[in-house]
């Protein structure tokens, strides 16, 4: 069995007072192989949560079936439901939800006894549980008492006592501060390599999705926008929703004629970039503001108009044309605000206007 | 120094600020309603006349009737604590958590027990089933030929279905706003360890809402142990007497005897020793402080399907609260129509008599309306303007010894009523500076305002806390005084819940029963003073009317209160 | 024209000190960023400025006049300062509506009636909120209420502007807009700002001068974005802005080595800022190692971390690790530098600090 979970014309419908009759997902189709790590990525109420609940089985689906490693658990057409409890999941809830009148080894604890496994057997995997998420000598704590970081090892510690086939993640790191933030995320990867359980990671923070997961989907108003690894999403986007969602980004109005690129309403000097449009006329240009590259005199002739100090960078802007754009340079290439300078455009992309209009319109929305 | 805008730092430190003539205004005011009451309770108790006297305490207490009063008390307690317990934690997970319908039908229903005073209550259950002459025990007594009456609402059982019926609310209401509040993902990660529906309500659940559970037991076990209402009301003709009653008889049969009001004194001592242990065994059985059960994500809680109970359950709710919710009233507003108390509800029998009788040929129930009302107004508006300078001066100007201020403010909530009545009594005929404040009906209002300040205290700090400093220091760096700040934006600010503290005093001082009746004298009645002895000189008709009148009175203000508080909140 | 200056500036409370002889001037027209660690007493420096607190010892002046001074015993109130403050957590007052908020600074400044209409508009076109006049402080978002925070602000001194923490509880979209608008505003009115933050980047975006505090509340470095980042003035300044390694060297026959257990050689030459002991550190930045196969330095890739537009690697170098960032190229190298790959690494931008003595 390689494949660990399975969704089939997934779709979820919600009925409402205020909108009526609403399409939380639709026709989600995915399979994540065993041993993992998935991220469901996308904007608040794109209906990534509502996929991880129909998988845990919080949330009935609307049309469609789960397979969780080859079982059929949902299926609304043959009203096969299993209830969460015998799912044999493992999960990890943004507010950790650690049971305050238990101390850390009864919460740990609790999943065994449910199952009623022998004492001296919950106690040995309660302890190597304890072990492997950094809380020995914890045991007789009360939650309270303990920092957000360690709540959500605990909460980690009782997902992942039962060793369970599948581990879903619903934000688990939105409620840290950003430095255990980053801990804990190593923490996840370190205990998945060393159990080999199958991740199911959903979050609204990128770079939290790009660092931890093997594959990861975007999703927007209950569609699959994209799936790939993080690397295909970053540097090949499928769209111009997944371009501007995924890092940072540079859209700049170009004029192609006799495939060479001209700023939109500027003839003089022709836009530097590596790979050519595979079509003439007015369309926009897409590119990552670290794939811009600054010189000296070689390129796109242009000029600094502001220059920002990041901590790991500088950001420049410049003008193309109409268009700003930002680049990001490491700290020791370094040009001063209104100096001259030359511009390279690294693995464009390439839309057509329409795209741009529709996804402006988009983010006016979504704004409003 | 050119600008002559310049303080010199001394100037600004020499003179009374308006500050400390505030923190001194709430030192004397709180002696003199707190402290003096409470101190001469205990001088009257140990003090003879010329020496300390510990020998009439210990009479008191071992006086038979005494004991027995004690025990009633406990086992009425006890038992009213238990049920009202249980009833309260069933509903409140079965509006909470499943999928009952009619919710918002019986929530209503739930808020009506805290309109209705207490000893009204207990008139009407008496009038359904005092022994034979009760309405429904005599309409099932004929319907099931029984010999005799089914339910004797006059004894120690009777009192405890009182209570329970009336004090569940209180345990339901903090249940289910602790269930309301917790995290859903605390019952749905048991779910997921493998735990089925009724282990999670077991496991999880129930545990989490201990600390609510808990703070709804004391207050009804409080509330129980002091209450003189209900007791007073059915159990005063068959003999049977808790500890408020017996304060209160035992302050009657003095007839202003020195050595009887003593023994009035040192029983209440004995009731306050009381409520003192159950406060410290609640503490002690609270082990780990209060639990964080907070929302993450705002995620309705997955209802339980109750499926094939639903129905039975619900026909059982229903039947349930409209027994002890809409029959008391209904009975009442029977009664008040009613020819005279006994005739079965015919057409014939109909008469609105009583009502034009009540405030035509009866001067008491005029001047108690009258009363009432002044009472309730003064005490609220004077508990406003103190419980918020009180709040001021604990919580801005911190003075040293402020925590004892409020402690002294707080303390007579925990004190039974009767207690506190007694101190005001002993204090304040003439005990000191020669003030005889005794039968008149300032002696009463200085009990309520003792009673009830620590309401506006607590609404007017709470809000006082969320005005951040920096609200403040924005109005200073704006170019307003310390004054102008105070008088711009923290007084407005805090001014809805200084509002809502003063219906928080007016509407239980408008059917207070337990304080006025040790208090009232022959011009200074109050409403539930007149209610209740109309009852006892056998015009229960009239009782009847009065008493529709203070529910009406009652459901009037506590619209206004809401429409008001409402319409504050939008802004 | 509006020159602030603190004078040997010393706070207590209790025993605890936060500030002691503090010094700090503050030129006219410009945004002056105080950035430190939390607790290190960057607010109450401005809380002097204000009035909200009383400093022990030490003089305040703001424009030539003297608002504070201990041993003359002078103390303006707050409100006699003429001082625009924007609190982190807005402190806009919830019962007035944006407008009365707004006009609040001007009635108690005693401005005639008829100019507080224009000048209310005024501001409050300045921070976009022209169209939100009758609206109550509940109705609006975070941003906005700091806008009309910023406005209230402004009505109240033109001159001087105290912001404490502006923009630190608004998500981060909006942080880098209310940045842009700040910045905007300031060019408008000419306005002096002082802004307190704990978050480096935010102050390197926004303002001329950068006033770096240390957690015993000294002052690091003064400088702009530019100089911080060069020359940052000591290791504690290296180490606030951004991420860092630091790494032992060693000075020996004219050669810098890397100094561990094994020496490594790092540099043919002593550069000219090498401390003056044979032991010393250097700090780097993530972004400064640089992979290289010809280079003689040897380490291993520990983990690596893509996030879009850097990769983020941890590298072991003789059993110590450190952090690596490489700007994504898009193309196969990103793909190369792989877990577990044994590999050459270069340093660039080296900065030489003293021995570090670790307890």
């Amino acid at each position: 069995m390689t494949d660990q979970i399975v969704l089939e014309h997934v779709t979820k419908t919600f009925t409402t007072k205020e909108l009526g009759s609403v399409t939380a997902v639709n026709d989600f189709n995915l399979t994540v192989k065993k041993g993992e790590c998935f991220s469901f990525l996308g904007p608040s109420g794109c209906g990534k949560t509502t996929t991880l609940r129909m998988i845990a089985g919080f949330e009935d689906l609307s049309e469609g079936s789960i397979y969780l490693g080859g079982k059929l658990v949902s299926d609304r057409s043959k009203n096969i439901y299993i209830p969460p409890e015998k799912r044999g999941l493992g999960m990890v809830f943004q507010a950790f939800a650690v049971w305050p009148h238990l101390n850390v080894f009864e919460n740990i604890a609790f999943p065994l006894k449910v199952k009623k496994f022998p004492k001296d057997e919950i106690r040995r995997r309660v302890l190597e549980a304890m072990h492997y998420c950094n809380l020995d000598g914890l045991e007789k704590t009360f939650p309270s008492d303990l920092s957000g970081g360690q709540q959500q090892r605990i909460a980690l510690a009782r997902a992942i006592v039962v060793n369970p086939e599948a581990m879903l993640l619903d934000e688990p790191l939105s409620n840290l501060d950003p430095h255990l933030r980053e801990s804990m995320r190593f923490e996840i990867k370190r205990l998945q390599k060393e159990f080999g359980f199958t991740i199911i990671f959903v979050t609204h923070d990128q770079s939290e999705a790009m660092a931890l997961s093997d594959r990861m989907l975007i999703m927007d108003m209950g569609n699959i926008q994209q799936i790939g690894t993080p690397w295909e999403l970053y540097n090949n986007p499928k769209n111009r929703f997944v371009h501007s969602f995924l890092g940072q980004s540079n859209f700049i109005n170009v004029d192609v004629r006799n495939g060479k690129v001209y700023p939109k309403g500027e003839t003089s000097q022709q836009i530097w970039v590596d790979n050519k449009p595979s079509k003439n006329g007015e369309q926009v240009l897409a590119c990552r503001p670290n794939m811009m590259e600054l010189t000296k005199d070689d390129g796109f002739r242009c000029r600094i108009i502001k220059r920002t100090f990041k901590t790991d960078f500088v950001e420049y802007l410049i003008k193309v044309g109409e268009d700003s754009a930002i680049i990001q340079a490491p700290h020791r290439v370094l040009f001063k605000n209104g100096e001259e300078c030359c511009v390279k455009i690294h693995n464009p992309a390439w839309y057509d206007l329409e795209d741009e209009a529709a996804e402006k319109e988009r983010e006016r929305r979504n704004v409003v | 120094m050119t600008n002559k805008d310049f303080l010199k730092l001394e100037g600004k430190k020499s003179g009374i600020s308006m500050d400390k003539i505030m923190t001194i205004f709430c030192y004397v005011a709180l002696i003199a309603v707190v402290i003096l009451p409470v101190f001469m309770i205990i001088y009257y108790t140990f003090w003879d006349g010329s020496k300390i006297d510990f020998e009439m305490f210990r009479s008191v207490l071992f006086q038979k009737e005494n004991l027995r009063a004690m025990k009633n008390t406990l086992i009425i307690a006890v038992f009213a604590t238990l049920f009202a317990t249980l009833v309260g934690v069933f509903f409140a997970w079965l509006l909470g958590r499943s999928d009952i319908p009619m919710k918002g039908f019986m929530k209503f229903l739930f808020s009506i027990p805290f309109m209705i005073p207490p000893f009204l209550a207990a008139m009407s259950w008496d009038m359904m089933f005092s022994g034979r002459g009760g309405y429904v025990n005599k309409l099932l007594m004929s319907l099931f030929n029984l010999a005799n009456a089914p339910l004797n609402i006059n004894s120690i059982p009777g009192i405890i279905i009182i209570e329970v019926v009336y004090y569940f609310p209180f345990v339901y209401m903090q249940v289910v706003s602790a269930l309301e509040r917790m995290d859903p993902t605390l019952e749905e990660s048991a779910r997921i360890a493998g735990a089925n529906q009724m282990y999670v309500i077991r496991k999880i659940t129930l545990p989490l809402t201990v600390p609510a559970i808990s703070s709804g037991v004391l207050l009804v076990l409080i509330t129980s142990l002091s209450n003189y209402g209900i007791p007073s009301m059915v159990g005063y003709s068959k003999g049977i007497f808790t500890l408020p009653t017996m304060i209160v008889e035992l302050m009657n049969r003095s007839g202003g005897s020195f050595v009887g009001i003593r023994q009035a004194a040192a029983l209440s001592i004995v009731l306050v020793i009381v409520v003192a242990i159950a406060l410290v065994i609640q503490r002690r059985l609270l082990t780990h402080g209060r639990y964080d059960i907070i929302k993450g994500k705002s995620m309705r809680p997955m209802l339980i399907k109750l499926r094939g109970a639903k129905i039975p359950l619900l026909v059982f709710s229903l039947f349930f609260l409209t027994l002890i919710v809409i029959a008391p009233i209904v009975m009442i507003l029977l009664v008040s129509f009613n020819r005279a108390y006994g005739l079965p509800f015919t057409m014939e029998n109909f008469t609105v008599m009583h009502y034009v009788n009540v405030f035509t040929k009866n001067a008491m129930v005029k001047d108690s309306v009258k009363n009432s009302l002044f009472l309730a107004f003064s005490a609220g508006a004077i508990c406003l303007v103190l419980g918020t300078m009180l709040a001021y001066v604990i919580y801005k100007v911190k003075p040293k010894g402020g925590t004892i201020l409020e402690m002294l403010a707080v303390l007579p909530y925990s004190l039974p009523g009767t207690v506190m009545s007694i101190g005001c009594i002993l204090a304040w005929s003439g005990a000191f500076f020669g003030i005889s404040l005794y039968n008149t009906i300032w002696i009463i209002l200085v009990a309520y305002i003792a009673r009830y300040l620590s309401y506006v205290l607590k609404s007017s700090s709470a809000a006082l806390q969320q005005v951040h400093p920096s609200l403040e220091e924005a109005a200073r760096s704006c170019g307003a005084s310390h004054y102008e700040a105070l008088k711009d934006v923290t007084l407005p600010l805090i001014k809805p819940a200084m509002l809502s503290g003063f219906f928080l005093v007016f509407l239980p001082c408008m059917r207070e029963l337990t304080t006025s009746i040790l208090l009232y004298g022959p011009k200074s009645r109050t409403l539930g003073v007149a209610i209740y002895q109309l009852r006892i000189n056998g015009q229960i008709n009239q009782a009847a009317a009065l008493s529709v009148i203070t529910i009406l009175l009652i459901i009037i203000m506590n619209n206004l209160v809401k429409y008001i508080t409402r319409d504050r909140r939008k802004l | 024209m509006n020159k602030i200056e603190l004078n040997n500036i010393t706070v207590r409370y209790g025993t605890n000190t936060v500030l002691e002889h503090f010094n700090l001037t503050v030129e006219p027209g410009q945004i002056l960023g105080i950035v430190g660690p939390s607790g290190c007493g960057k607010t109450t420096v401005v809380r002097a400025i204000c009035g909200f607190i009383d400093p022990q010892e030490g003089t305040v002046s703001i424009n030539g006049n003297i608002m504070y001074d201990r041993a003359k015993r002078i103390n303006v109130s707050p409100e006699k300062r003429n001082v625009g403050v924007v609190f982190q957590d807005y402190a806009v007052w919830p019962h007035l509506t944006v407008y009365d908020n707004t006009a609040y600074p001007l009635k108690k400044h005693g401005v005639p009636k008829d100019q507080i209409r224009p000048q209310v508009e005024e501001a409050l076109r300045l921070v976009n909120m022209s169209s939100y006049h009758n609206y109550m402080p509940s109705q609006l978002s975070g941003g906005q209420q700091q806008r009309v925070a910023i406005a209230r602000a402004l009505t109240s001194s033109k001159d001087l502007l105290i912001m404490d923490e502006p923009i630190t509880n608004l998500d981060a979209k909006l942080r880098e807009q209310m940045l842009v608008e700040i910045r905007l505003m300031q060019e408008q009115l000419g306005t002096t700002i002082i802004y307190i933050t704990h978050d480096q980047e935010a102050a390197m975006q926004l303002c001329d001068k950068i006033v770096i505090m240390q957690n015993d509340g000294s002052i690091a470095q003064i400088g702009t974005d530019e100089e911080i980042i060069s020359n940052p003035a000591n290791r504690f300044v290296f180490s606030f802005v951004g991420v860092s390694n630091f790494l032992p060297v060693i000075k020996q026959d004219g050669k810098v080595y890397l100094d561990y257990d094994e020496k490594i050689l790092l540099f043919d030459e002593v550069p000219a800022e090498y401390p003056a002991a044979d032991r010393a550190d250097i700090g780097i930045r993530p972004m400064d190692i640089v992979f290289d196969e010809t280079s003689p330095v040897k380490a291993k890739i520990v983990s690596a971390v893509f996030f879009g537009n850097i990769y983020s690697y941890f590298i072991d170098i003789a059993g110590n690790e450190y952090r690596v960032q490489r700007i994504t190229s898009g193309n196969e190298e990103d793909e190369k530098y792989v877990e577990g790959l044994e590999i050459g690494v270069r340093f660039l931008n080296c900065k030489y600090f003293d021995r570090e003595v670790k307890n």
